[in-house]
């Protein structure tokens, strides 16, 4: 298949964004007047958030597809890209807790919107797992995943106006990511960081999914062959 | 008839069927009342003294979320007794009247356990008003919108009852946000349009999807 | 559901996996408008898959099924009851009968009720059946709307003699003007109905 050819390619390609982007991130691009070296985070800790969006998002499209048209590969790709988000959502929550450590000297901070609103999704995201984990296989399960998956993406943003809402009365302590004005070379380090997880998420996925499709491959010859 | 009529009365006949069986069983709403109050009254031994108002509201909304967990746990049970729910299912109904009827009889118990816990928590702890009625209101309607399909989930899985509270908490944090706002923000109108937010997007997305939830 | 041509029922290749596991091995069959269906086999070869594939409970992994008719020209009755165990017989009839916009449901039920012998028992709860009872109910539910096709699992395994005497009957009314799909473990009590004859391995 020629799609498993470039894998290793873009395998290759990944790993040189990331070298390249910390290379930028810790020694091009120029420290942080206020925050000092624990800014540097900042370039890992925004592009994982945009990237679990990203996943979260994707294994809702699949879902959707699923529905619409069905499946069996679908929903593989579906649960895959989920699986995915939820990784990188557990990353954006532990670079979330070192900068607010590095920042403010706390691990965790209820002020920080974006922090507890990866809270809720992760949590959402692994009852889906247990979801999954508890129906039994079949075409129900795809479906039952497949729903949840939409309501996880419909909770984004209705968690995120919740929780700004909530600010009001939870903490009005206030979280500044970085100064809104980025230097050339901050902004290019955080473009390279950007794509380098962006792709890396990518490259994963279609691990994972290689490991599963060859799984279903696995049990169809068996199943041929009894 | 219409196809609208039909679909009301279809939806109508199946949450009377609901009221009609708790009203019989006698099962799942004294015990939603009886957990309220018990709730309540462990809040007050659970809250140091000099507690404010505020914090007081927010109790409220936890002894909500979780009785409304303990009716919702019991919703689709009628259903599973008899394999009664193949039988809705193989009508020529829309499915997702099947949801629509469940939940708003999910929606009477859970009111009528809240007109029993909103005057007793102004009794006990501290004067509700208008508004924070209206949030607790338009909260409910989301708790059953959404609960009714994560019970129907439930049902179809191996560890039911443990399943429901985990898939239902994540999703009820902006529900008590909304309600918790109305009750004790000053402007609690923006709580209020946000709950009706709530409300509009995942009724909808429950309408939509129920379909495929109890379906192959 | 799909419509075929000129027949009730096309089956080509059907298979159902949950996953893991084959309930159904690939079948294929036909069956014309008013045929009887007999299906056989041991436990586990897939019987009721197969009947769940032909109401439309489930769908097919592999293969192609069509079934003429809409869900409201298909009655079932299955291994369970499918009624609400709490709520009396007629009430159970009145609400299936107003989901299926059963004309005049008030009388069909009562009719039915009366020709399964249920009419002494039609306001006792359905929890105070006993089993052959409850099937007898449930084979009301599914006569109801007047089905051009019946679909039933078993239905002999959980009647008593007079219940068995009753379908008997009733089958044979159905015969010739229904077309039926019947699966048993006991083939010869329905033998002399059959018209088709599939057998699960």
């Amino acid at each position: 298949m020629s799609s498993r050819n470039n894998l290793p390619l873009l395998a290759f390609l990944t790993a040189g964004l990331l070298g390249l982007g910390v290379v930028l991130a810790f020694v091009v691009a120029p420290e942080d007047a206020d925050q000092g070296i624990s800014q540097k985070i900042f370039y890992f800790h925004v592009p994982i958030a945009l990237t679990a969006y990203a996943c979260f998002g994707l294994g809702a499209w699949k879902a959707l597809r699923l529905l619409w048209v069905g499946g069996e590969r679908r929903d593989l790709e579906s649960y895959t890209w989920i699986h995915q988000g939820t990784i990188f959502g557990a990353l954006t929550l532990i670079t979330g807790s070192i900068w607010a450590r590095a920042s403010w000297g706390v691990w965790w901070s209820w002020g920080s919107n974006q922090l507890v609103l990866f809270l809720v999704l992760v949590l959402f995201y692994c009852a889906y797992f247990m979801l999954r984990f508890s129906v039994d296989e079949g075409a129900r399960r795809e479906r039952i995943c497949a729903v949840y998956a939409l309501f996880g993406v419909a909770l984004i943003p209705v968690s995120f106006f919740a929780i700004r809402l909530a600010s009001d009365f939870i903490h009005p302590t206030v979280f500044t990511r970085s100064g809104p004005q980025m230097t050339h070379t901050m902004f290019t380090a955080f473009l390279v960081c950007w794509a380098a997880l962006t792709l890396l998420a990518y490259v994963m996925y279609r691990v994972e999914l290689v490991g599963k499709r060859t799984d279903a491959h696995l049990r169809e010859l068996r199943e041929a062959l009894t | 008839m219409s196809g609208i009529a039909l679909y009301a009365t279809d939806v109508i006949a199946l949450a009377r069927k609901d009221l009609r069986l708790e009203l019989r069983a006698r099962d799942t709403l004294p015990a939603m009342l009886l957990f309220v109050l018990s709730t309540l009254a462990v809040f007050h031994f659970a809250l140091p003294a000099g507690t404010d108002r505020d914090a007081a509201y927010g109790l409220l909304w936890i002894a909500i979320i979780f009785t409304a967990l303990l009716g919702l746990a019991r919703a689709w049970a009628p259903e599973r007794e008899g394999g009664a729910l193949d039988g809705l299912v193989l009508a020529p109904c829309d499915r997702s009247a099947i949801w629509l009827g469940k939940s708003l009889a999910t929606l009477a118990f859970l009111g009528a356990a809240e007109l029993v816990a909103v005057p007793a928590f102004a009794l006990f702890f501290a004067p509700v008003d208008l508004v924070a009625v209206a949030g607790v209101a338009l909260a409910s309607i989301g708790i059953c919108a959404v609960g009714s399909l994560l019970a129907a989930m439930a049902a179809a899985s191996r560890g039911r009852e443990v399943i429901l509270p985990l898939l239902f908490l994540p999703l009820a944090i902006p529900l008590v946000v909304g309600g918790v706002g109305a009750g004790i923000s000053p402007n609690g109108a923006t709580y209020l349009s946000f709950l009706g937010l709530y409300d509009l997007v995942f009724a909808i997305l429950a309408w939509a999807t129920f379909e495929y939830v109890v379906t192959e | 559901m799909t419509t075929a041509p000129g027949h009730a029922i096309v089956g080509e290749s059907v298979e159902k996996r949950y996953g893991r596991k084959r309930a159904l091995r690939g079948v294929s069959f036909t069956l014309p408008r008013q045929g009887f269906l007999l299906v056989t086999g041991p436990n586990g070869s897939g019987k009721t898959t197969l009947l769940r594939l032909l109401v439309g409970l489930a769908v097919p992994t592999k293969g192609n099924l069509s079934v003429e008719g809409e869900r409201s020209a298909l009655g079932y009755v299955g291994h369970e009851p499918l009624l609400y165990r709490e709520l009396t017989a007629f009430e159970n009839l009145d609400l299936f009968g107003r989901l299926y916009r059963v004309p005049e449901r008030r009388e069909r039920s009562g009719m039915l009720l009366e020709r399964f012998g249920l009419w002494e028992v039609r306001a006792d709860r359905v929890s105070t059946f006993s089993r052959g009872m409850t099937q007898r109910l449930a084979l009301c539910r599914a006569l109801l709307h007047d089905p051009a096709l019946v679909v039933l699992d078993e239905p002999f395994t959980a009647l008593d003699e007079d219940g068995s005497a009753l379908l008997d009957r009733e089958l044979a009314a159905m015969s010739g003007e229904r077309t039926v799909v019947l699966s048993t473990h006991d083939p010869g009590r329905v033998a002399s109905l059959a018209t088709h004859r599939l057998v699960l391995a």
